[in-house]
């Protein structure tokens, strides 16, 4: 069999585009070929790449579930050139697509346990495909925390799983927002903060955070104080990528690729890699 | 059949002539003061002498290549709708690249455990790769900055070639290190070698003995304290100007950059070459960088060829010893003296201004 061209990406076409916030838009994509839709397989938490021809390409979370395979969903938070073109694009548009790309949450090792989310902002992109995986296969895990926070109310993405997850008795939500905001009767505080409000018992719990870098660094901060061990707590990383193969070079931390050792990597690991 | 060959240099340009009538062959070619990899033909100048400006990885990694094209298609009957074609070409000639030094072959092997021996290969890299035979000449002179004893090489080391060459009075010796190679001696004008191996071996001993090692390679480990110390960092690399020619000259170096360019309804998606010493090599669209500062990338340079790709296979270390980066660096930083010190030679690189008057960024 002839070895695949890694560089070569599928064809997918946008079904439809989901406002999050003002500059965060979500995908649903289907593979063109119905055939390659059927066979696709991933786990909670890879990546892929998705390409707008003439512009570039960039790394993004599968944040839908492989529990639900009628499409899958990745959000762009525009930032730079690609994920500029990407929010010019209408449904209908044709895209590429490589993908799965990376490793993904040990929720095999997390089964039987108490599962504490803790997302700022875009960073509830990763969580949420794990978030929708494990409310697909709710008998495996026990209690469920969700802590969210963004900016502002409008900051806050997926605000339909929200609403549904609010909804659920199985799931306990927390919403927080920086500030006071006209309407908002929720909690009010920095993430980190809230975190410590809330203070779960680390008793068999394993910790799952991602959000920008300042959040990521508080919280783990507050989980070593609330006496999280290491093992015990899971983030997801970002760099620059290009290749998504652990070929090109510029996601490396030491050894490790982010694109291809990564994204997920618990708080233990990460000790173990050099400080840059 | 013999199984060693010898080729009299009277006879070499015929030789390279009918090599060329099945295969794309690479020689090292004098052009001004440079030495440079191009395909033989007779006009060329052949120079053996001394190890090649630039070297050969440009012809199994191209400095930029296509990676596939795209094509937006119009929809005749409905303008609304867009099609997406995508096309790759990867036809590859044989190649036979002939003159290489022990070093730069050994170059390819450090690329062959990225490029190859993944689950996810690089198959554009591959597909040449596998295409093309490897003759090494035996390096007789190293030239200033050379160090590959220091790395594991040496002027006659066989790893990554399919067959050495050694330069004798009259003609070269040839000795086949793979099935590739063996072929290499079943061409016209190769004679028996066998008379000759004496000399070539001796001719290689001599080269041995002429190389500086800069590294005690008893001490195999990078001293932690040093290695992490942004200060030594800071101090080794403030001279440097963050040119890349160190990257772009290395036959281990194998960076890349993946952009698109088109024009109206076409384009191609291309592969370049990147540096890590480079301020955008690792900036995001954030604005947020990894490695902000010059010092980091450097270490990170370091320690990606004498720390982190030695924990990734097995020891090996990702530098070859070739001196390239040592003799082009314009403001002449050298490698071997800042790893050497990491390695607890006990003599300290050559500082730069210090961090006041360095410029950091």
């Amino acid at each position: 069999m002839p070895v695949k061209n890694p560089y070569l990406p599928e064809l997918v076409t946008i079904q439809k585009i989901i406002d999050e916030t003002p500059n965060i838009k979500s995908y649903q994509v289907v593979f063109n070929d119905l055939e390659k839709m059927k066979n696709f397989s991933f786990q909670p938490g890879q990546v892929g790449q998705l390409s707008v021809f003439g512009v570039g390409e960039s790394t993004f979370v599968i944040n839908s579930s492989p529990t639900r395979m009628d499409y899958l969903q990745f959000s762009v938070m525009k930032a730079g050139e690609v994920t500029a073109a990407i929010h010019d694009l209408y449904v209908g548009d044709q895209i590429g697509l490589r993908a799965p790309l990376g490793n993904w949450f040990p929720y095999e090792v997390m089964k039987d346990k108490k599962i504490l989310f803790i997302g700022g902002g875009i960073g509830l992109a990763p969580l949420r495909t794990l978030i929708l995986f494990m409310l697909d296969n709710r008998a495996n895990y026990k209690n469920i925390t969700i802590i969210y926070g963004a900016r502002t109310p409008p900051d806050l993405c997926y605000k339909d799983d929200l609403k549904e997850w609010e909804s659920r008795s199985d799931v306990e939500l927390v919403l927080t927002v920086d500030n006071e905001y006209p309407g908002w009767e929720k909690r009010i505080g920095f993430v980190p903060t809230v975190l410590n409000e809330v203070a779960p018992s680390p008793d068999d719990t394993v910790a799952i955070t991602c959000g920008p870098p300042i959040m990521i660094k508080f919280v783990l901060q507050n989980l070593a104080k609330l006496k999280f061990r290491d093992e015990d707590v899971i983030t997801t990383l970002e760099r620059r990528m290009k290749c998504g193969i652990g070929l090109c070079g510029r996601c490396n931390i030491g050894s490790k690729y982010v694109c291809k050792d990564g994204p997920v990597f618990s708080l233990a690991q990460l000790k173990e890699l050099p400080e840059e | 059949m013999a199984q060693v060959g010898y080729l009299p240099k009277e006879k070499e340009k015929a030789f390279f002539e009918t090599l060329s009538k099945n295969a794309l062959v690479y020689v090292p070619c004098l052009e001004g003061d440079t030495v440079i990899f191009r395909p033989f033909s007779p006009e060329r100048t052949l120079c053996f002498e001394r190890s090649a400006n630039i070297p050969p990885k440009t012809i199994i990694f191209p400095q930029s290549e296509t990676l596939f094209s795209f094509d937006y298609k119009k929809n005749a009957d409905d303008p609304q709708k867009t099609a997406i074609k995508l096309e790759t070409n990867q036809e590859y000639p044989d190649v036979i690249i002939f003159g290489a030094r022990p070093c730069d072959a050994k170059g390819f092997k450090i690329f062959d455990r990225v490029f190859m021996d993944t689950d996810t290969p690089d198959t554009y890299y591959k597909d040449r790769r596998e295409k093309t035979v490897i003759v090494t000449i035996s390096c007789e002179s190293p030239s200033a900055g050379c160090f590959c004893t220091a790395v594991g090489g040496g002027p006659a080391d066989k790893e990554g070639s399919d067959a050495i060459i050694t330069e004798l009075e009259k003609g070269y010796f040839i000795e086949p290190v793979t099935e590739k190679g063996k072929a290499i001696i079943k061409e016209p004008f190769i004679e028996d070698g066998s008379p000759y191996q004496k000399e070539a071996v001796e001719r290689q001993k001599a080269a041995n003995d002429m190389l500086k090692n800069p590294f005690s390679t008893d001490l195999t480990k990078i001293s932690p304290s040093l290695f992490n110390s942004d200060e030594f960092w800071e101090q080794v690399v403030s001279k440097c100007i963050s040119c890349g020619a160190c990257t772009y000259l290395c036959p281990t170096c194998y960076c890349f950059n993946i952009t698109d360019e088109q024009a109206v309804n076409k384009g191609e998606r291309i592969r370049s070459w990147d540096a890590c010493m480079f301020f955008h090599y690792t900036l995001e669209a954030s604005g947020h960088n990894p490695r902000p500062t010059k010092f980091q990338r450097f270490k990170n340079r370091v320690g990606h060829k004498f720390v982190y790709y030695p924990e990734k296979y097995n020891g090996v270390i990702a530098c070859c010893g070739c001196g390239r980066c040592i003799r082009y660096c314009p403001v002449s930083v050298d490698i071997s003296e800042i790893v050497g010190y990491l390695r607890g030679s006990g003599i300290e690189p050559l500082k730069g201004p210090s961090k006041d008057g360095a410029n950091a960024g």
